[in-house]
C-alpha cells in the first residue's frame, strides 16, 4: 500500500470511531427530545418509539410556567456581565501587556490568584456585601460579583502579548493616547479574544446556580437555571414536561454557541491560551 | 526553558529602551486597571479576606455581624471532624475519577477530528454543545437516564443480559455516575482548548515527516503529542481546579447521598454555612479547603511541567 492509500485508509477509520463517539455524546439530547415529544403517560416505557409525537409538552411549558420571563432575566444579565467582563477585562489586560510599570508582574499574578479561590467561598461575605449596598433583588447583585473575572484579563493578555509592538509605534508617532490606541488599533484585531470572552462570561453568568438563587428570592426575577431547579419537583412523574423544560432551557445557549463557534477554537488559538 | 527566558527578556528589554516612550506609564496604567482592580478588591478579594477573618468567630447567618471570638477554634473542630475528612476524600475521588479521561479522551477527540476535513462543525456541536447546558438542564437530563427502571443505561445492558447498578442510589456506584455525567457535560472545553492547540503546529512538520515516510501514528507520538505539551500542561492544571471545586452536580443530583457518599468539601460547606448556619465554622472549612487547592495546584503543575521537559 502506498504512503498516501495508507494515510487515507486512516483517516476513513479515524472519521468513523469520531463519528462513533459524536453519535454516543448526542444520545442524551436525542433522548431528551425524544422524551418531551411523546405524551407523560408513555414516557415510562424505555423505547424510542413515539406512538403520537407532539409538542404539547413544550406547549404546556411555555403556557404553564414563567419560563419566557426567566428567560428575558437571564438574557439582561447575562448579557450585561459579558460586556463588562469584556471591557474591564481589555483595559486591564492591555496595561498589563503594554506598558511598563512597578510591580507589574506583581500584579498580574494577584490577578491569576482569583482563579483559585472557589465561588462557594466568596458566597456568604458577597452575600452581606449586597446587603449592605441595599442590591438583593437586583440584577446588579447577580451581575457584578462575575465582572472581575482573572481568567478573561488572562486571555486578553495573551493575546495583546502577540500583537507586534510595531503597530502602535506608527499611531504614537501622530501623537495618539493609550486610550486611543486602545479603541482604534488593539481592540478591533481582539475580536477573536473577545469572542472568546464573551462566550465564556455569558455561559458563566447563564448557567450559574447557587447565587442567583440566594440574591434574587423574589420570584418575579428568577434567572433560568434557579426557575428550573425550582419547577423540577413540581413535575413529579411528568417526565415529557421535564424534558421539555430542560431543552427549552436549553436552546438560547445552543443558539449563541451556534452562531459563535467558529469564532471558539479561532479565539483560543489566537489567544495563546494553549500555553 | 531558561535560555527562552532570557532571550525573551533581552529582547523586551532591548524594545523598551529603543522605542522613545517616557519611563514612568505607572499613571496611565493605573487608570487602565482601576476598574478591574476596584470590581476585583470589592467583590474578590475583599470578601475572601472577609471570610478569613470570619473563619476566626462564631459567625451565625440568623444573626449580623461577627459574634463571639473563636480563635483557631473552627480550625479545630474541622480538622477533628470525621465529616470534614471524609467529605475532603469524596472531593479527591471525584478528582482522580474524572481527571484522566477527560484529559485523554479530549486530547484522542480533538487528534480525530484535526484528521477529518469535512464536517467540523458536527464534532464541535456533538461535544462542545453539552458544556453549555446550565447544570440544572445537564442534571433533569441525566437523572432521567440513570432513573432505576426507565432509564436509558438500564434499558441497553438489560439488553445485553447486564444487570444494572442503582445508579445514583447506590454508594459504591453514585460517584462514578457523577463522574460520567461530568465526563459527558465538561469534555467539550478541554476538547476546544487541545483543537486550538492542534492548530498551532506548523503543517510543514508534517509534510516533511510524510516526505520521509513516517506513518500517520508516527507521526502523532513524534510531532503532534509533543507539541500539544504546553496544552496539556494548561488542560491537566484547569481540569485539576475545576473537578475539586465541584458542586452543582452533586447539589442537584444526590444532595450528597446516599449516606453522604457524594458529600464533596464545597457541599460540606453548603451544609455547615447555609442548612445549619455556622458562617463561622463554614468559613474555616473554606479557608482550610482553599490552601488544599492551592497545594495540589502547585504540586500538579510542578510534575505536569517535569512530564512535559521529559517528553
Amino acid at each position: 500500500m502506498t504512503v498516501e492509500a495508507r494515510m487515507k485508509l486512516f483517516n476513513r477509520i479515524c472519521a468513523g470511531v469520531l463519528i462513533a463517539f459524536a453519535l454516543l455524546w448526542l444520545t442524551p439530547l436525542a433522548w431528551a427530545l425524544d422524551t418531551a415529544l411523546k405524551p407523560n403517560a408513555e414516557t415510562t416505557r424505555t423505547t424510542w418509539k413515539i406512538d403520537d409525537p407532539n409538542v404539547q409538552a413544550f406547549a404546556r411549558i411555555l403556557r404553564d410556567t414563567d419560563i419566557v420571563r426567566w428567560f428575558g432575566s437571564s438574557l439582561f444579565i447575562s448579557t450585561l456581565t459579558a460586556l463588562g467582563t469584556v471591557v474591564v477585562a481589555s483595559l486591564a489586560a492591555f496595561a498589563l501587556s503594554r506598558m511598563r510599570f512597578r510591580h507589574r508582574n506583581l500584579l498580574f499574578w494577584v490577578v491569576l490568584a482569583g482563579i483559585m479561590i472557589p465561588s462557594q467561598v466568596l458566597i456568604v461575605p458577597q452575600f452581606r456585601e449586597m446587603d449592605s449596598f441595599h442590591l438583593l433583588n437586583t440584577f446588579w447583585a447577580v451581575s457584578l460579583p462575575q465582572i472581575p473575572t482573572a481568567i478573561a484579563v488572562f486571555i486578553f493578555k495573551q493575546f495583546f502579548d502577540g500583537l507586534p509592538r510595531e503597530l502602535e509605534e506608527v499611531a504614537r508617532l501622530d501623537g495618539a493616547g493609550y486610550l486611543r490606541i486602545y479603541a482604534r488599533i488593539i481592540m478591533p484585531l481582539a475580536r477573536p479574544a473577545i469572542a472568546a470572552v464573551v462566550i465564556f462570561a455569558f455561559v458563566t453568568s447563564w448557567n450559574d446556580l447557587l447565587w442567583p438563587l440566594l440574591v434574587l428570592s423574589n420570584p418575579d426575577i428568577m434567572t433560568m437555571p434557579v426557575g428550573l431547579a425550582t419547577v423540577q419537583g413540581t413535575f413529579g412523574i411528568r417526565y415529557a414536561d421535564t424534558m421539555a423544560s430542560a431543552l427549552l432551557g436549553a436552546v438560547p445557549l445552543v443558539a449563541v454557541f451556534l452562531l459563535f463557534q467558529r469564532n471558539i477554537v479561532e479565539g483560543f488559538a489566537g489567544t495563546g491560551l494553549k500555553g | 526553558m531558561t535560555a527562552e527566558t532570557a532571550v525573551r527578556r533581552t529582547g523586551a528589554a532591548g524594545t523598551a529602551e529603543a522605542s522613545p516612550r517616557p519611563r514612568g506609564q505607572g499613571l496611565p496604567a493605573a487608570g487602565f486597571l482601576t476598574p478591574f482592580l476596584l470590581l476585583y478588591l470589592l467583590f474578590i478579594l475583599g470578601p475572601a479576606l472577609y471570610g478569613l477573618v470570619m473563619s476566626f468567630f462564631d459567625t451565625s447567618a440568623v444573626k449580623s455581624g461577627l459574634n463571639g471570638f473563636a480563635g483557631l477554634g473552627n480550625y479545630a473542630e474541622a480538622l477533628q471532624s470525621s465529616d470534614f475528612w471524609s467529605s475532603l476524600w469524596h472531593t479527591f475521588w471525584f478528582t482522580i475519577l474524572t481527571t484522566p479521561p477527560l484529559i485523554v479522551l479530549a486530547l484522542v477527540f480533538a487528534l480525530l477530528a484535526d484528521r477529518v476535513r469535512r464536517g467540523r462543525w458536527f464534532f464541535r456541536l456533538a461535544f462542545f454543545v453539552p458544556y453549555v447546558l446550565p447544570s440544572a438542564v445537564v442534571a433533569l437530563i441525566w437523572m432521567w437516564i440513570y432513573t432505576p427502571g426507565l432509564g436509558l443505561i438500564e434499558a441497553a445492558l438489560t439488553k445485553a443480559g447486564i444487570t444494572a447498578p442503582n445508579w445514583l442510589g447506590d454508594p459504591g456506584w453514585a460517584m462514578p455516575s457523577l463522574a460520567i455525567t461530568t465526563l459527558w457535560w465538561t469534555l467539550g472545553f478541554n476538547f476546544v482548548l487541545y483543537l486550538a492547540g492542534l492548530q498551532e503546529i506548523p503543517r510543514e512538520l508534517y509534510e516533511a515527516s510524510a516526505m520521509d515516510g513516517a506513518s500517520p501514528w508516527q507521526q502523532i507520538r513524534s510531532i503532534t503529542i509533543p507539541m500539544l505539551g504546553r496544552t496539556t500542561t494548561l488542560v491537566a492544571v484547569l481540569q485539576v481546579i475545576a473537578s475539586l471545586k465541584v458542586f452543582d452536580q452533586m447539589y442537584i443530583m444526590t444532595s450528597g447521598g446516599p449516606n453522604y457518599a457524594t458529600r464533596s468539601i464545597l457541599e460540606y460547606v453548603y451544609d455547615s454555612g447555609f442548612t445549619n448556619f455556622r458562617i463561622g465554622y463554614a468559613s474555616a472549612v473554606s479557608m482550610l479547603f482553599f490552601v488544599v487547592v492551592l497545594a495540589v495546584s502547585a504540586i500538579w503543575f510542578s510534575l505536569v511541567r517535569r512530564g512535559e521537559k521529559e517528553l
